[in-house]
């Protein structure tokens, strides 16, 4: 029963996360690119309740930036302007699942007031907006890579376990050379390789295509020792014996005991991958600017000025943490799930 | 010379050699102070002993002057080493060095140089005329094929050294050479007695790398080799027959010791300074500069801001001839590319201001011809500053041709979209800042522009050999305020002419006035007929743009505060010039 409470607890979670993500135009303030070179670094917005006058306002507001006379490059609010929050605002375009344009934003301020939830970058670009739409290559590539690998690994490990002698040892050897190939050099060789001008969603594609094909032969080798534990079940046999083909056995019988495995695998690639493109990027491997992405937001990290004087570039970096929990989560408990229903 | 950041990029200059191999006098007397020639500075009087930690960003890679490319193997040659004649760093100027003095022919092709009498290499044999042949042989010898040769080669032949007697070198120069005594600065004078044995047996290109015992390596520099560490430390300790001493009679220098820390990144290294393992810091960005500028009382050190350096950042547009083996793509973007209007318009849409200001935090200077205002012997006043303008910029597109589809993509006469890369080093974060901003300044003009970044030596190939790119953002550095050390960046055959490398026959009116100019200039001595020249050569590269001048960035310092005669200067070496003066309170 607990179980199944933090199930559905990180199931809506990560429904609501992917929700905020697969419509970050609508729920971002701004564009990913949108540069406002007067307001590089400008720390989160705070909203305000109460005004300088000590009134109280039952809609939330924010005041201008400005700068701070007292501390060169720093901001401080501009108190003789207010700008309410707003829902449902025009601003900036976008295009819903690549489609149609639209300028509906879930929230936002007066065109000349500035909502930056989360501060913004060196180039005053709104870290909250470029957060939502970094996800979309971010998240997508995770769920596309960690679909691609599960697929070959179920092809690999069901064909190397059901039918076993030359045919598994070949398969596994090979995948363990696979294990021990150098990828980060491949990798940085593929890029080099690579001609100087090419679209950035073939770059995205490729690095999915990458990370799905590297990382297929863990799953297989899993999933092989579960179809060689579920051939020999007595149903399974039992089947065989009456004369059931290849085909029946594996899809009708033992495949659907791998599931579990399967299930669980999907959920821990998933970030595992996220993460993966965090580090192509922090290569330079990843999608180019302008174009948003969790990596090339991490990346920033590296450097000692940010590290030391702008604490809200941290912030993707700490929203990061329950969206990977809520993918933990969901694979123990699937995990416990089917081991109690298979006992 | 121009640097290409940290590749040594050659003049054109060449070398030649003269042997006369006359034996210098045996070293028979005693090291006696009084018969020495010592050079007197004025600057104030430090007290000896101490040792200073500095920072190398990498390991040396050979401490042999003739074959050193590297930034950290010249920063530590310098340290050790001396030429017979210098550029103060402060004044600009030469002064004398192991040359006492010198005279120039009338004509402007012989330089008589005078050397100091009675003083000693570190390891306390004799300076000779001998040695001063033999190192300029070595220079100029085409097998040993020194990165500094080219330097030698004026007017097409190699300069020709001759001894005189034992304390007197003639120079002589193919054709007269604009600041020619500028020419000596940089080039280290050598042992005879301990290098010629390896060059005899040819095995010179392995002489003085970092393997060989510190008793083998003697030089004229303040300090001499006492121990490397490798992946950890470089030592130097002072050299006690060094030829210089202050007001007071005190022989310099006054450090004992010099140790150089590996320090492999930029950050880390602000980081050691900042925690006091280091004494010195340069070549650091406004980033670090503003987290380092807040601790500065309370950890005892100072950060200095001298104002634009010498280098100036540009971006400039692939212009060489690729023939037939050009993709039409590419000869496409090309046709685009050599329309001096585009480039102008490319000019006018750029936000410099935007550049000072995000990304070297207003430590900067919007350029807009390679010459800095840090250099004020040689820039043009007269250059305009125009203001960024995207509306000066659609006329000039307009006119070229160009026009705007009903979503605001800009397209050539063919109708095809404007779209192009603008290649960066991925390790110099501040260019693909540059370059993101200026993809979103392009942007408003309607040009899909794309940031490429690739690791530097990836990218020098594609700028320099393949000639594989479209655009790119790079860096160039002078070693020399004069305008001979930006000969092989300006003339058509010059191999850091970075549109066009190794142009050979101009291909534009243009192109061919300048290397008309330049060449003038190098052959003239007056200051003032030179100044008209190049600032003619400033005028043409405003106008037509083969390099897209942006910004020069200040040069930053940091010193302890119990770094004594700290004078840094806006010339490479920034920190370490004098630091034969420097002293620890």
């Amino acid at each position: 029963m607990n179980s199944r409470r933090k199930l559905w607890g990180a199931l809506i979670l990560l429904a609501a996360f992917h929700g905020l993500i697969l419509f970050a135009g609508f729920f971002a303030p701004y564009g990913f690119a949108v540069q406002d070179r007067d307001m590089s670094f400008a720390p989160p917005t705070r909203l305000h309740f109460t005004d300088a006058q000590g009134k109280f306002h039952l809609r939330p507001f924010v005041y201008g930036l400005k700068d701070d006379p007292a501390n060169p490059g720093a901001y401080a609010a501009d108190t003789t302007h207010m700008y309410p929050l707003r829902f449902f605002v025009q601003g900036s375009p976008y295009k819903v699942a690549g489609l149609f344009e639209s300028h509906l934003h879930f929230f936002g301020v007066a065109s000349d007031g500035r909502l930056f939830l989360m501060g913004t970058d060196g180039y005053g670009r709104d870290q909250l907006s470029r957060f939502l739409y970094g996800g979309q290559i971010s998240l997508l590539a995770g769920l596309l890579a960690a679909a691609l690998s599960v697929a070959l690994g179920i092809l690999v490990g069901s064909l190397a376990g059901f039918y076993g002698g030359w045919i598994d040892e070949l398969l596994m050897r090979g995948s363990e050379i696979f294990l021990a190939l150098p990828w980060l050099y491949l990798l940085f060789a593929v890029r080099a390789a690579l001609p100087l001008h090419i679209a950035e969603w073939q770059v995205f594609l490729l690095l999915v295509a990458v990370m799905g094909v590297i990382g297929w032969a863990r799953p297989a080798r899993l999933i092989r020792g579960v179809v060689l534990s579920a051939k020999e079940r007595k149903f399974v046999v039992a089947a065989r014996g009456f004369g059931a083909s290849d085909a029946h056995l594996l899809f009708k019988h033992v495949l659907p005991q791998t599931y579990g495995v399967v299930l669980t695998q999907i959920a821990l690639l998933i970030p595992q991958y996220v993460l993966a493109e965090v580090t192509l990027s922090f290569l330079g491997l990843g999608v180019g600017e302008p174009m948003a992405s969790w990596g090339t937001l991490l990346s920033s990290l590296q450097q000692y000025y940010i590290l030391s004087s702008y604490w809200w570039m941290f912030l993707p970096a700490l929203l990061l943490i329950p969206l990977f929990l809520a993918y933990y989560t969901t694979a123990d408990a699937l995990q416990e799930r089917l081991k109690s229903v298979s006992l | 010379m121009a640097r290409v950041r940290s590749r040594k990029a050659t003049l054109a200059l060449g070398v030649a050699i003269i042997c006369s191999w006359c034996v210098a006098p045996g070293a028979s007397a005693e090291w006696q102070a009084d018969s020495e020639q010592l050079t007197v500075t004025d600057n104030p009087v430090g007290h000896s002993g101490g040792r200073l930690v500095l920072a190398l960003r990498s390991e040396p890679k050979t401490l042999n002057p003739v074959l050193a490319q590297d930034a950290a193997s010249q920063e530590v040659i310098r340290c050790v080493t001396a030429d017979l004649i210098e550029i103060n760093r402060k004044t600009q100027k030469t002064e004398s060095a192991l040359a006492k003095s010198w005279t120039v022919s009338r004509d402007g092709k012989q330089y008589t140089l005078h050397l100091r009498r009675g003083i000693r290499f570190s390891d306390g044999q004799p300076l000779t005329a001998g040695d001063v042949v033999f190192s300029f042989h070595l220079y100029l010898d085409e097998k040993i094929d020194s990165p500094q040769r080219d330097l030698l080669i004026v007017g097409g032949k190699p300069i020709a050294v001759e001894k005189i007697d034992s304390d007197t070198v003639r120079f002589t120069l193919a054709q007269p050479y604009a600041a020619a005594d500028r020419l000596f600065d940089g080039f280290a004078i050598l042992p005879r007695h301990l290098l010629e044995g390896a060059y005899r047996s040819g095995d010179f290109l392995r002489a003085w790398n970092m393997s060989m015992p510190p008793s083998q390596f003697a030089g004229l520099g303040p300090f001499r080799l006492k121990e490397y560490v490798p992946g950890e430390r470089l030592v130097l300790e002072r050299n006690p027959y060094y030829w210089k001493q202050d007001r007071n009679g005190n022989r310099l220098p006054y450090l004992n010791e010099i140790v150089f820390l590996f320090v492999s990144s930029e950050d880390a290294q602000a980081i050691r300074f900042q925690a006091g393992d280091t004494d010195i810091l340069d070549r650091f960005s406004a980033e670090n500069f503003a987290v380092l500028a807040k601790q500065q009382a309370a950890r005892h050190y100072h950060l200095d801001d001298l104002g634009p350096g010498l280098e100036y950042n540009f971006l400039f547009f692939n212009l060489n001839d690729l023939g037939p083996k050009a993709s039409p793509d590419v000869a496409r973007k090309q046709a685009w590319f050599q329309d001096v209007r585009f480039r102008q318009a490319v000019s006018a849409a750029i936000d410099r201001e935007a550049i000072v200001r995000l990304v070297y935090n207003g430590r900067a200077t919007p350029l807009w011809t390679q010459v800095t205002p840090g250099n004020k012997l040689w820039i043009d006043p007269g250059i305009p500053h125009p203001p960024r303008s995207l509306a000066h910029a659609r006329d000039l597109l307009k006119a070229a041709g160009f026009s705007w589809k009903s979503d605001g993509t800009l397209v050539d006469s063919k109708g095809s979209p404007v779209e192009f890369s603008i290649l960066t080093s991925s390790s110099n974060a501040q260019r693909v800042k540059i370059a993101t901003l200026i993809q979103d300044d392009l942007s408003h003009l309607g040009m899909n522009v794309h940031v490429v970044s690739l690791e530097f030596h990836a990218m020098v190939d594609r700028l320099l050999n393949i000639h594989d790119y479209e655009a790119a953002i790079m860096g160039l550095v002078s070693g020399d305020a004069d305008p001979t050390a930006e000969m092989n960046v300006w003339m058509s055959n010059g191999d850091t002419h970075l549109w066009h490398p190794n142009e050979g026959k101009s291909a534009t009116p243009w192109e061919a006035e300048i290397d008309r100019l330049m060449q003038q200039q190098l052959v003239t001595l007056a200051y003032a007929k030179r100044k008209r020249l190049y600032d003619r050569v400033q005028e043409i590269i405003a106008e037509n743009l083969p390099v897209i001048c942006l910004v020069s960035p200040n040069i930053l310092v940091g010193a302890s505060d119990r770094v004594g005669n700290f004078q840094p200067a806006i010339l490479d070496p920034y920190t370490l010039w004098n630091i034969d003066e420097l002293y620890v309170r």
